[in-house]
């Protein structure tokens, strides 16, 4: 980790003065300083269907100074270049948050804030990280800690030695920036991965110890996993060959988180390559389960306006072609109805544990 | 806010109900204990017949005052005012004297301590005017008999219209104090001024007379009334002071002297020197008459064939049509009036509805006139911009209609100038501000104004359904446009169909509806322009302002990144020199200062800048309705304002003398000003374009 540091400084950091050189080379020629920033919009990316990742395009727009509408965000994204060059020097992390208020402030002789809300800040650390090529956690802004893994791994972390299958039922912490050089791997005996949409869930399968018996790696996000839990899983994807399997709500929701851990997310298209696990397979809930295992249809929950809207788009997205995806989408969206992992629990507390994993682990009953 | 105190008098009427008389004698004695055993649910026939009389209407109204806008003390308190108010104005009008009425409001101790107005419960109410008088055997049923009057029988536009407003507000006082209505009446300077005390019988709707003298009376001609009344006395929404004041607008032809309760005066000085035209009284029109009312006019005919009673008691309706009806209704025009009835008569009143007639004559309505709002907005309110419309007259029911609407917008530079607040740091979440007032809408009938029921009215309703948003106000949905705004909406007829006989709010017609939001919308297309105009002057500088500020953040943060050894004020001076050619240099100051000019090419608007006030040049030459320019000022005289204005910007110095275009005085910031009050004589005039410093008219500011 520490001898990593000065090269990755230098790397980003001069990435960042270049922003001002571009402004002071502007000035002296009397031209208008001038951004490319790539677009992070549906229009812009694409599916690789070779490669089962989302790609960004090429297309991307400009950010002039000297455009009325342009001119704050281009003074915005200055002040954040600046803030972010603060931290490549002094060699901190911080959060999205902390770099809006350290960029907030009045400007001279006016009423006005640099900054109004959050809202306007992070999409500019997302467009930097874009522009420059640079990873958010090369630019030293992490993400909530908001995951937890649990399972024969275990992790070196700042030289801790932190033992998955030895922390009880609450497992470990799964920071945001699981680089090698922040987080190291050290061993991992488990046969796959299960990524759990929900907290309640991942915490119904570690008290049960169903990790222990089909000796596998627990893994949430709690929601759509953040950043660290789907670099995390890539890692152990990739570095020791573990089939990852993604346990979610039966609704467009889950299908989506699956599909971003899968092929990666539309906004952050260009971290798809270090993030997507084209090999992950849905394990469930499927709109097939219902019937499958017996739940019964009052346990379900009607589709509001919102879900079907979405279903929709996910019925249209390139990489829901699959014939099985488009009759597990429509199958829902005929049912009117959509299930919640927590429903299963109306047959037996432990029926995830005890049936329905077991089952679709023996049935192989996933999708692709 | 309307029935906040109402229930307070309910209980105190006094008239006696009918259920109380006296059984018929016969069968008093012997039934009586029958009676009380059947109760209510027996009584024959002959029972119910001797209980059965007539209801004055004196008493009709005593027990439903609230029908005539007395429902709580504070509201009584401003009808009685607007009654005597209203009567007075009608009164000098007709009788072509420019108004003059001072209106004195005063608290009763009634051998109480004395107490704050606010707290006091009894008023007393002395309106005064210069009007024509009245003679001395009218007085007593003028003002103590309901349903008498001279503007019922009549299609001509008037305030008053039925002939209970000032006699109800008489029954009030009585109901409440006991006092008798005190009125002084003089019809000249050579004849003998008369006073009178009366009350009215409520069982018989006759005037009781308790005094009657010739007295001395300093004023050479004129009515005062006295009232003494329960009442409240309230500053603000809907109050007695809120009442004049929109009076003084829509009425600049008054002047309004007041004396409040707490004993101070407010005068309303006349900016208007013209009386309105004078209504010219017309006959009904055949639309706006119903099966009923024909039947009765047929009765009462002087004619002696259909056929000239349907030329001569309707208006446009020429011999040649009348005859045409009867043919097309098959009654003979020879036919006596009296002998059309039953279906032949119903035959004729569907054939009148059926057939085509010219509207209206529209001689009957005088508006306000656009000068007219225009002074009287500018004189009341505040702001930046003003402006009129006087719609061409229409028709309901037959009956003709002008609809005039004002907007003033805005507020009076020397506020908005006010120095703004410390710059304190905007927390997130917190704005600067920005104005959520919404706007206020004053209503008028006939040029009385009308403070309730504001959302059953149907120029509120107007106002509500307008898209101001097209206009550059902003506006949520089902609710008044917000923004430092007044909108001033007058309707104009010989009859204003009101919701109740207390005259709060317009009903709601189609044709009066359209009416009004094609005023509105003219008004709110001006107002777009002008904050079109505004908005884009001051984009333009925020244009560069947003540049010159940001250049100062993107060097500084670029200096950082640089390690703070940047040359900044070389880099900051080439990027000025970019935004200076980017955002039109010079041009674009030229630009500035221009596009804060006047209102060129906005009819009817007044605009008031922090340098001076720029009224429509062309305005003068835009030729007025006939009706409106005859009733217009054309003179202008130095006006007393009383309430504290701008001086230096408004205000110009005395040019005395100079009506003749001389003055070279006259600045930029009186010419518009001037150009309002100052009418040329003749529409014709074409001597003004461009160049109103001929007019001279001065304002006097205390």
């Amino acid at each position: 980790m520490a001898q990593a540091k000065p090269k990755k400084n230098g790397a980003v950091g001069k990435k960042l003065v270049g922003m001002a050189d571009v402004v002071i080379a502007a000035a002296q020629r009397a031209k208008d300083p001038t951004f490319e920033i790539p677009i992070r919009a549906l229009s812009n990316v694409s599916f690789n269907p070779r490669r089962g990742l989302i790609v960004m395009g090429e297309k991307k727009q400009s950010r002039s100074f000297f455009n009325v509408g342009m001119a704050k965000k281009f003074m915005q994204t200055m002040l954040v270049a600046d803030a972010l060059a603060e931290l490549q020097q002094a060699d901190l992390t911080t959060s999205l948050r902390e770099i809006y208020y350290r960029t907030k402030h009045t400007i001279q002789d006016s009423h006005e804030n640099t900054f109004d809300t959050q809202d306007e800040s992070d999409p500019i650390i997302e467009d930097l990280e874009v522009s420059l090529v640079a990873l958010r956690e090369e630019l030293h802004v992490r993400a909530e800690n908001s995951g937890s893994i649990v399972g024969p791994v275990v992790f070196g972390d700042d030289g801790d030695r932190v033992d998955c299958a030895k922390l009880g039922k609450g497992g470990y912490s799964v920071p945001s920036i699981v680089e090698p050089e922040y987080l190291e791997i050290r061993r991992c005996t488990a046969d796959f991965l299960l990524l759990v949409e929900k907290g309640t869930q991942w915490n119904r399968l570690s008290e049960d110890k169903f990790w222990r018996r089909y000796n596998c790696v627990l893994l949430t996000g709690n929601g759509q996993p953040p950043r660290g839990v789907r670099r995390l899983a890539r890692r152990l994807h990739e570095e020791y060959k573990l089939p990852v399997y993604v346990l979610v709500d039966n609704d467009p929701w889950g299908y989506y988180i699956y599909s971003v851990v899968k092929q990666g997310s539309i906004n952050l298209a260009f971290e798809s390559q270090r993030m997507a696990i084209p090999k992950a397979k849905f394990i469930g809930l499927s709109s097939a389960d219902p019937e499958r295992y017996e739940l019964p249809r009052n346990v379900g929950i009607k589709l509001n306006d919102k879900d079907i809207t979405r279903a929709r788009e996910l019925l249209n997205y390139q990489w829901f072609q699959k014939p099985a995806w488009q009759q597990e989408i429509k199958r829902m969206l005929t049912s009117g109805l959509k299930y919640e992992l927590d429903a299963l629990a109306n047959k037996d507390f432990q029926y995830l544990t005890k049936k329905y994993l077991p089952r679709k682990l023996k049935e192989k009953d996933w999708l692709d | 806010m309307a029935t906040k105190t109402s229930s307070r008098h309910a209980e105190s009427s006094v008239s006696p109900s009918p259920s109380e008389s006296t059984v018929s004698e016969s069968g008093a004695s012997r039934k009586k204990p029958s009676l009380i055993e059947k109760s209510a649910s027996a009584v024959t026939a002959v029972e119910m017949g001797a209980r059965q009389r007539e209801i004055s209407v004196s008493e009709f109204f005593t027990k439903n005052r609230h029908l005539l806008g007395f429902d709580n003390p504070r509201k009584a308190l401003l009808t009685c005012v607007k009654e005597a108010v209203d009567n007075s104005l009608d009164a000098c009008e007709e009788a072509g004297i420019l108004p003059d009425v001072t209106v004195r409001l005063e608290t009763v101790m009634n051998g109480q301590a004395p107490v704050a107005p606010s707290q006091a419960t009894r008023f007393r109410i002395t309106v005064t005017d210069n009007g024509p008088g009245i003679v001395r055997q009218q007085i007593p049923r003028v003002f103590a008999k309901l349903l008498y009057g001279s503007k019922f029988h009549r299609m001509r536009m008037s305030r008053g219209q039925q002939g209970i407003g000032i006699s109800a507000a008489g029954m009030y006082g009585q109901l409440t104090t006991g006092k008798p209505v005190k009125v002084i009446s003089r019809t000249g300077p050579r004849a003998a001024a008369h006073y009178f005390e009366v009350q009215i019988d409520t069982k018989k709707n006759e005037p009781l007379v308790h005094e009657n003298k010739q007295i001395e009376w300093a004023q050479p001609q004129g009515t005062e009334v006295a009232l003494e009344v329960e009442g409240r006395y309230q500053k603000g929404r809907a109050s007695v002071d809120e009442w004049l004041e929109q009076t003084s607008i829509a009425n600049p032809h008054v002047r309004l002297v007041y004396h409040q309760p707490e004993g101070e005066t407010k005068e309303y000085p006349r900016t208007y020197h013209e009386l309105p035209a004078s209504p010219k009284e017309i006959k009904p029109h055949p639309y706006g008459i119903e099966f009923g009312a024909l039947l009765k006019m047929l009765q009462d005919t002087k004619s002696h064939t259909v056929a000239s009673f349907l030329a001569s008691d309707f208006c446009r309706v020429s011999p040649a049509l009348a005859e045409e009806m009867c043919k097309a209704a098959k009654v003979s025009p020879q036919t006596k009036p009296r002998a059309v009835k039953h279906q032949a008569a119903e035959t004729l009143y569907k054939t009148i509805q059926t057939t085509k007639i010219m509207a209206p004559p529209t001689n009957c309505i005088s508006p306000i006139g656009e000068k007219a709002i225009l002074s009287g907005l500018y004189k009341q309110i505040k702001g930046e911009f003003y402006t009129a419309v006087s719609r061409p007259p229409a028709v309901y029911r037959g009956y003709p209609f002008i609809i005039e609407a004002g907007l003033a917008f805005g507020k009076a530079p020397d506020e908005a100038a006010k120095p703004q607040q410390a710059a304190v740091p905007l927390a997130e979440g917190e704005d600067h501000g920005n104005d959520t007032e919404q706007a206020r809408v004053i209503r008028y009938a006939n040029r009385v104004p009308l403070l309730y029921q504001q959302s059953a009215c149907a120029t509120f309703k107007a106002v509500l359904s307008t898209t101001w948003r097209h206009y550059g106000v902003s506006q949520s949905r089902g609710a008044l446009p917000a923004g430092p705004m007044v909108i001033f909406v007058h309707m104009a007829s010989v009859w204003v169909p009101f919701t109740s006989e207390s005259k709060e709010a317009i009903a709601d017609y189609d044709e009066i509806q359209k009416e009004i939001t094609l005023a509105l919308r003219e008004a709110g297309r001006r107002l777009g322009i002008f904050l079109r105009r505004r908005e884009r002057a001051a984009s333009e500088f925020r244009r560069r302002n947003i540049f010159e500020l940001y250049i100062e953040e993107v060097v500084a943060a670029c200096n950082r990144l640089k390690g703070g050894n940047l040359p900044t004020e070389k880099l900051k001076e080439q990027l000025h020199k970019i935004a200076s050619t980017r955002t039109g240099g010079l041009k674009t100051d030229e630009a500035l200062g221009k596009t804060n000019a006047g209102p060129e090419g906005l009819p009817h608007s007044i605009i008031v800048t922090a340098e001076g006030i720029e009224g429509d040049a062309d305005l003068a030459q835009q030729a007025p309705p006939a009706r409106a320019s005859a009733s217009m000022a054309l003179q202008a005289e130095p006006i007393a304002q009383t309430k504290t204005r701008p001086k230096a910007k408004r205000g110009a110095k005395e040019a005395p003398n100079s009506r003749t275009g001389k003055s070279v005085r006259a600045t930029k910031a009186n010419v518009g000003q001037q150009t309002l009050f100052e009418t040329p004589p003749t529409k014709k005039t074409t001597s003004l374009k461009g160049k109103p410093a001929q007019a001279s008219a001065t304002r006097k500011r205390k």
